[in-house]
């Protein structure tokens, strides 16, 4: 359900219940080839050489920073796990190779762009929005600042400028959707040397992805890690190591917000239980104020 | 209804030396307050990993579940009309409006854009799906309402006597009139705010509940539930007469007046009644969840786990079903403030304890400024609470024993947020 979201008052005024109940459970399971169209980015960790070209690449692309290339050589940042931060939409990590210690698999990490983003479902305010190409981008101008986005993003990606004092933001990778509608590569994409990232449309990578594990089994596990991740995400991955053993967290197949939704759909049915309650109530007053009325005669 | 039992304002001094000490402590929670609007949110401990800390957890969840005591007490006098306690419903009234209000002041603290804090109003930016959208409007609507509830109050202290002095002499038959026309349009309409003000309690006190449930992966199997609105609820409603007892109490002690013990017990004989409803439904959730042995695996989780429903909810229970203990002034105040600090630690443990972020590199402790502002916040609150009871008629005073009035408020330091 991932774009009609916010015709939810439209449903509720049309006062149809079935129809809510209807809708949640598309959104819930197995609709993942209906974001087949989206657009997507492969990332194939089997052939990163961590480089960080595409963290250059984007810092282009978002006027975050302006370093040199050179500077990016540096391998040292690899020590420690890094995480997006307000001025760096994705950094690449490394996790072990069984048979090469030395020489470690690299990982790119950015936001997912969820089919179903939880930090749309949770916003507040509608400043996070699934866009009909794929990317979940943000409106600074609408956003509170709640944070709830942050609590709700199962992969732990948005950052926030706490050190703002007036007018901070939520910060994650927007999939350069200002590039991408006029039909142009992200700068991540653009940036990397080695084609470990490949964009493309979601249904296509799928296959793309699904391909390259059956002609090189040696390669690659079979698992496309977002395939089916939290309902499926836009960003996939492949790897030649369980991803249990990479800082990409184990999510079920589960749209993350199926929960919260239908409860809060099922209590606003048509607004028909809060109404409801409150008729049950008005009757209960109207009673008992009848009843102590019978009461009260006798008593003062 | 009894004659000695109508409300006025409380005649006492103000500035007792327990008044002072909450100033203090209200003055600095203030100037780390303005210190956090200046320099951000930096001054918090909170992060990427941890957005949410302690001016989420208590400042607005354990605000608004203290609260309670509004919309039961109002529900219990009004709808279910039991007189006998309508001495209390005015104080009720009065913790929940100022208890909301301070959410809200302790909401806009913690909010990066606290200008667009009025977002949620305009329907171009409606977000259905949003829990926070339904409590943030629930909040905003059932704020108002109280207000409006505590009009009547405002009318009734000033009515007839408006007597502004000479260059506003003029305007005194003005504002006589609308006080008038408020009085007679607030009577009619008042039991419709009534009803709305218990049916939009309903609905925010459940859903701040689903909040975290939109965090599956990150939550501690003893507190995620799909069935965690319904305990929010019912630890509401369970929370509230706690709360109205424990105020009065501790108003009687600081004001000097007699407390209403025989009230008060007649109400604490419900409160385990909805304790139990609220423990019985833990229990199967946590039996039909498969949810036991994370409470047997010696967790920090499990202990505060153990602690929050046994000292906050059993142990209430068993005090409260004696008759003794009841009906004593002490009694009263601890099972009353059991109850309060296990919903309290329940909120937190719910939006603290239970959540568990990827990435994470040392657990959430609260900064200094966290805290000063939370105590702060507290301490204000008891500050305008005490004035207002001192203007308004609020509190039932019974006839007074005497004028000379002495402050003996250490209790009040504990007296949580409502
Ligand atoms: S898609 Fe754009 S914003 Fe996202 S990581 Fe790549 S370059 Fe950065
Ligand atoms: S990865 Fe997180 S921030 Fe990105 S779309 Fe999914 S829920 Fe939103
Ligand atoms: S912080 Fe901003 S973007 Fe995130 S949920 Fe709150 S209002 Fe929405």
């Amino acid at each position: 359900m991932g774009l009609d979201r916010r015709d939810f008052f439209k449903i509720v005024t049309a006062g149809s219940a079935s129809m809510l109940a209807g809708e949640v459970k598309a959104g819930a399971n197995g609709g993942n080839h209906r974001f087949s169209d989206n657009f997507g980015v492969l990332v194939d960790t089997a052939i990163c050489i961590g480089c960080r070209k595409c963290e250059w690449g984007c810092e282009q692309a978002n006027s975050l920073a302006f370093r040199d290339k050179s500077e990016y050589e540096d391998k040292s940042v690899f020590e420690n796990q890094r995480r997006p931060v307000p001025d760096k939409y994705t950094v690449v990590n490394t996790f072990e190779k069984p048979l090469d210690p030395a020489n470690p698999y690299y990982l790119k990490v950015q936001c997912m762009h969820c089919n179903h983003p939880a930090c749309v479902s949770a916003c507040i305010v509608g400043a996070l929005e699934k866009k009909t190409e794929g990317p979940v981008t943000y409106d600074p101008w609408k956003c509170m600042g709640c944070r709830y986005c942050m609590v709700a993003c199962p992969f732990q990606v948005p950052a926030y400028e706490y050190a703002e004092p007036l007018t901070p933001q939520v910060r994650k990778c927007g999939f350069c959707y200002d590039k991408l509608k006029d039909g142009k590569k992200p700068g991540c994409v653009e940036a990397c040397p080695n084609e470990a990232l490949t964009f493309g449309k979601r249904g296509d990578l799928l296959e793309l992805a699904h391909n390259r594990i059956i002609q090189n089994p040696e390669k690659y596990v079979s698992h496309v890690y977002g395939e089916y991740e939290a309902g499926g995400t836009s960003w996939m991955y492949l790897a030649g190591v369980e991803f249990e053993k990479t800082e990409l967290p184990v999510i079920g197949s589960e749209p993350i917000p199926e929960i919260t939704e239908s409860i809060q759909h099922g209590i606003f049915k048509a607004f028909v239980p809060p109404l409801a309650l409150y008729g049950l109530l008005a009757l209960a007053m109207h009673t008992f104020r009848e009843k102590q009325a019978e009461k009260g005669d006798n008593h003062e | 209804m009894n004659n000695h039992q109508i409300p006025a304002p409380v005649k006492a001094v103000y500035f007792t030396r327990g008044a002072r000490i909450l100033a203090l402590i209200a003055g600095i929670g203030m100037l780390a307050y303005f210190y956090r609007m200046i320099v951000g949110l930096t001054i918090a401990n909170i992060n990427d990993q941890y957005p949410w800390g302690i001016w989420i957890a208590i400042d607005v969840a354990t605000g608004v579940a203290l609260a309670a005591g509004g919309f039961t007490t109002a529900a219990l006098a009004h709808i279910f009309h039991r007189e006998r306690y309508h001495s209390l419903v005015r104080p009720a009234l009065l913790t929940a409006m100022l208890g909301y209000t301070f959410v809200v002041i302790g909401l806009l603290a913690d909010l990066g854009r606290y200008y667009n804090v009025w977002h949620p109003v305009l329907p171009s930016m409606w977000q259905g799906n949003s829990v926070l959208f339904e409590v943030g409007m629930c909040v905003t609507i059932y704020l108002t309402v109280l207000y409006i509830e505590f009009l009547p109050i405002v009318v009734e202290r000033f009515k007839g006597k408006v007597d502004l002095p000479k260059p506003l002499a003029g305007l005194n038959k003005i504002i006589e009139l609308s006080l008038s026309i408020a009085d007679a349009t607030l009577n009619k309409l008042i039991s419709v705010f009534i009803i709305a003000g218990v049916v939009l309690s309903f609905l925010h006190q459940s859903s701040l509940g689903t909040l975290m449930i939109i965090a599956p992966t990150k939550m501690h199997p003893l507190w995620y539930s799909a069935v965690s609105p319904l305990f929010f609820l019912l630890s509401a409603i369970a929370v509230g007469f706690p709360m109205v007892i424990f105020e009065s109490l501790l108003a009687s002690r600081s004001f000097k007046l007699k407390p209403e013990i025989d009230i008060l017990s007649s109400l604490a004989k419900m409160i385990p009644f909805f304790l139990g409803i609220y423990l019985g439904a833990k229990f199967i959730d946590l039996t039909l969840r498969g949810a036991w042995p994370y409470l047997l695996d010696g967790s920090v989780e499990s202990f505060v786990f153990l602690i929050e429903l046994g000292l906050g909810a059993v142990l209430p229970i068993i005090l409260l079903l004696n008759d003794r203990i009841r009906n004593s002034f002490g009694g009263l105040l601890a099972a009353s403030a059991l109850v309060i600090f296990g919903v309290a630690m329940n909120r937190i443990n719910v939006f603290l304890v239970a959540y568990n972020p990827l990435y994470a590199e040392k657990p959430y402790l609260p900064s200094i400024y966290e805290i000063a502002v939370t105590i702060g916040l507290i301490a204000l609150l008891i500050l305008v609470y005490r004035a207002i009871v001192m203007i308004f008629p609020v509190i039932s005073v019974p006839p007074s024993d005497g004028s000379n009035l002495v402050d003996r408020t250490e209790g009040s330091l504990v007296e949580v947020r409502r």
